[in-house]
């Protein structure tokens, strides 16, 4: 399953690693060249310790000062890497669904919604819209302590799809889950990400969830 | 502002204690221009030796300093040890914490009201129990020794160190370390000295630090129970500091480089104890030996607690009882009758003072909160902690002794213009404010999950954004016991008001010790309570106020 990735040079369109390399106090961690297309999965996958999470963490915008990266990611062509955190629009996932526990559910989506929505009441619509595209119409008022787990990791994806993401990263977000809610879950994010059409990098150390994500996987071997 | 915040920080927090230094010295050396010592000289120091007593008074400050703080300190390591995990020690963690913002000068005075010889300990045992119809003729309060002394400032210390270890004890595992050395044969205090405080005392050492600098240059608690021939050098000092004739201010800049030098000096004698503690603990751990007297450590400890918790106690009950007092003679147990008389004929002075504390307290605990808040968002930003080396430089405004650089930094205000304003009194406060809001909010701050803050960025949030409305929020509790302390630390200050606002500024604590010295035990008891009620009310509405703005939130409720 390590063969070479197919990268299409002439489509800019997705998500792309481009020679990304990161050391930590000069010596390397991990490195990563792919292109995810829209809709597509690439996992990464490695035991713990290998260096998965900063991998997002780059992409993301938030590697620590102790961490040396080069290379570059491009989100349809443009180069995120030179943006501040908050402008590169990469929707995050993580095992914990990490709702704001001072805000209600809708509080939590409202945060998320970007502003040029604008009107009270079509902001209000497209919570109540989010909410009901994974069948949790009418709990916006609910304080999120008081969801299921399962519900939690519901909002948390909506919370990220409405904020109109450029792509997914996914930091082993469904290893808290039991069994049974995990595929579930599993099959939701996927469902929603492919018909957005997001590229979606998944880091995990669990077969099952690369095996589900359907797409590429890279193997990532202990340094 | 992020950018500069860590820089203005530690310049209104270190600038006023190195210029009040350096503003103690040149007097002390004898040049002062505007007071005529245009020459260096060693008069100074060669008045101040030949004060009567002088030798008696630096004694006494060092040694019931010393002994207070270890009293404090081994009463708490000995009753951790003995009763960790136990509900007797929940229950004083849940009694203890209340106690902290008591001021020193409120619970000086408790203790007094409680063992004087007409005190209400004697009442309850007169005349029924030794036939005492009078009180008796003997010296408690202001002991030639100090020991009153020395026992009001252990009482007090206590609650502090124990909550300071109480902080320390998670981070350090210590009930798996407990248990481990528990399955291996140790009884439970033995264990305890061996495995737990070592990784302990790291934690508290600069706290202790600050207490026994406190404790060695105290001057309301020695002024409320100390002796008076002589007093403490600190008392001395204070006296000569507010004499008419400024000539003494020289010797008084003098006694306060002597006064840094016994701070100095105790701390220093602390770490040879600490050293000659480390030898003998490595060789009685090699030893293997399995148990320290523990029954005997446990009801000593156990007893030593109950003791000076329950001095306490007591004391702030017959403080109120004496501010509500009709006639109470010896040797009633009770007074006569109960009224608000006492306070309502006082009301005119009691607001004013009130007033006066507040409005000095708000200004100073805001400054603090924003001034704490922006180095630790700023810090978030940069995404690295700089908690090693600017830790110790919190502590230096704890650990200088307030008097060396008060006399420099009043000086220095004269010099200026700003003497004897609220805003001169409002930047030494802030002297101390500000490391107990930052060491209060800093903990917390850095514990929160930095997760909340990455999804909100991905989710397009800008940097401030991310403050006002995730890391500020899920901060706000934390936020508002720091404000609390930070109120607490600055009704409790005595000297910093007193000298810097020249006697101009009477708040509740001023009023209160300055009364020490007449009789008037409900006049003293009105202005002791009022200086607990602020800080209370401040640590009350800090527990209400998250709970309020958050109750539909519950993993925003305070846990149990």
């Amino acid at each position: 399953m390590t063969e070479a990735l197919p990268l299409p040079a002439d489509t800019p369109a997705g998500l792309r690693f481009q020679d990304v390399r990161i050391a930590r106090a000069g010596q390397p961690l991990i490195a990563l060249d792919a292109h995810i297309a829209p809709g597509d999965v690439l996992t990464v996958m490695g035991p713990s310790g290998v260096g998965k999470s900063t991998l997002l963490a780059y992409a993301a915008g938030f590697l620590d000062s102790v961490f040396q990266a080069s290379g570059a990611v491009l989100v349809d062509g443009t180069d995120v890497t030179r943006l501040a955190a908050h402008e590169r629009h990469m929707g995050l996932l993580f095992q914990d669904p990490l709702l704001f526990p001072h805000l209600s559910v809708g509080g939590n989506l409202a945060f998320a919604l970007p502003p040029r929505l604008r009107g009270r009441a079509a902001r209000k619509a497209a919570i109540a819209a989010a909410l009901a595209e994974v069948g949790l119409a009418g709990l916006e008022k609910r304080d999120p302590a008081t969801l299921s787990g399962g519900q939690k990791a519901r909002v948390a994806l909506m919370r990220v799809l409405v904020s109109a993401p450029r792509a997914l990263l996914l930091d082993e977000p469904f290893s808290k889950l039991d069994t049974a809610l995990r595929g579930q879950i599993r099959d939701l994010v996927f469902e929603m990400a492919r018909a957005r059409g997001l590229p979606v990098l998944l880091v995990t150390h669990d077969a099952a969830d690369a095996q589900a994500a359907a797409g590429a996987i890279v193997e990532i071997a202990p340094a | 502002m992020l950018r500069a915040a860590p820089f203005l920080t530690l310049a209104l927090m270190l600038g006023p204690v190195i210029a009040g230094l350096a503003g103690t010295l040149l007097p002390a050396a004898g040049y002062v221009p505007a007071l005529g010592g245009t020459s260096v000289s060693l008069e100074p120091v060669r008045a101040l030796l030949a004060q009567p007593g002088l030798a008696t008074s630096v004694l006494l400050s060092l040694f019931t300093g010393l002994a207070a703080t270890l009293g404090a300190f081994v009463i708490v390591m000995l009753f951790t040890a003995a009763f960790e995990g136990t509900r007797m020690f929940r229950g004083v963690k849940t009694l203890l914490s209340p106690l902290l913002s008591v001021p020193h000068a409120a619970a000086a005075f408790g203790l007094a009201f409680l063992i004087a010889p007409s005190g209400w300990a004697m009442r309850l045992v007169s005349p029924w129990a030794n036939g005492m119809t009078r009180p008796p003729d003997v010296l408690i309060i202001g002991d030639p020794h100090g020991l009153a002394m020395t026992f009001g400032l252990m009482a007090k210390e206590i609650p502090f160190l124990f909550l300071m270890v109480l902080a320390a004890l998670p981070q350090t595992k210590s009930l798996a370390a407990r248990r481990v050395a528990t399955g291996l044969g140790y009884a439970p205090v033995a264990g305890w000295l061996k495995v737990v405080l070592p990784r302990v005392y790291p934690q508290i050492r600069l706290p202790v630090f600050a207490v026994l600098a406190y404790a060695t240059s105290v001057v309301d608690v020695a002024l409320i129970l100390g002796p008076t021939t002589p007093a403490p050098l600190a008392v001395r000092l204070v006296a000569w500091m507010n004499d008419p004739d400024l000539s003494f201010r020289f010797m008084a800049s003098a006694g306060a480089l002597l006064q840094l030098a016994i701070s100095l000096g105790a701390i220093g004698l602390w770490i040879v104890g600490e050293r000659l503690a480390i030898h003998v603990g490595r060789r009685w751990t090699d030893g293997g030996g399995r148990r320290f007297a523990d029954r005997w450590v446990a009801l000593a400890a156990g007893a030593g607690m109950a003791a000076l918790i329950g001095a306490l106690l007591l004391g702030l009950c017959v403080l109120c009882l004496w501010s509500l007092a009709g006639p109470w003679r010896f040797p009633d147990a009770l007074p006569a009758h109960l009224s608000f008389d006492n306070w309502l004929r006082h009301l005119g002075a009691i607001s004013e003072a009130v007033g006066v504390t507040l409005s000095i307290a708000l200004p100073v605990t805001a400054l603090a909160v924003v001034l704490a808040l922006a180095c630790l968002e700023g810090e978030t930003r940069k995404g690295r902690a700089l908690r090693h080396r600017t830790l110790p430089l919190l502590y230096v405004p704890l650990i200088v002794p307030q008097i060396a650089f008060l006399f420099g930094l009043q000086i220095l205000f004269l010099l200026c213009g700003l003497h004897d304003t609220l805003l001169a009194v409002a930047l030494s406060h802030l002297v101390f404010v500000l490391p107990y809001v930052f060491l209060a909010l800093s903990d917390p701050w850095r514990a929160a999950d930095p997760r909340y803050g990455h999804v909100a960025t991905a989710l397009g949030a800008p940097p401030d954004r991310v403050f006002w409305r995730v890391r500020l929020p899920l901060a706000l509790r934390a936020t508002a016991t720091a404000a609390a302390l930070g109120i607490a630390v600055s009704v409790a200050q005595y000297l910093p008001t007193l000298l810097i606002g020249g006697g101009r500024f009477a708040s509740v604590t001023t009023e209160a010790v300055a009364l020490a010295a007449g009789g008037n035990r409900r006049l003293i008891a009105i202005y002791a309570l009022l200086q607990m009620a602020l800080p209370f009310l401040a640590f009350a509405l800090a527990a209400l106020v998250p709970g309020v703005a958050f109750r539909a939130r519950r993993d925003l409720q305070p846990s149990t």
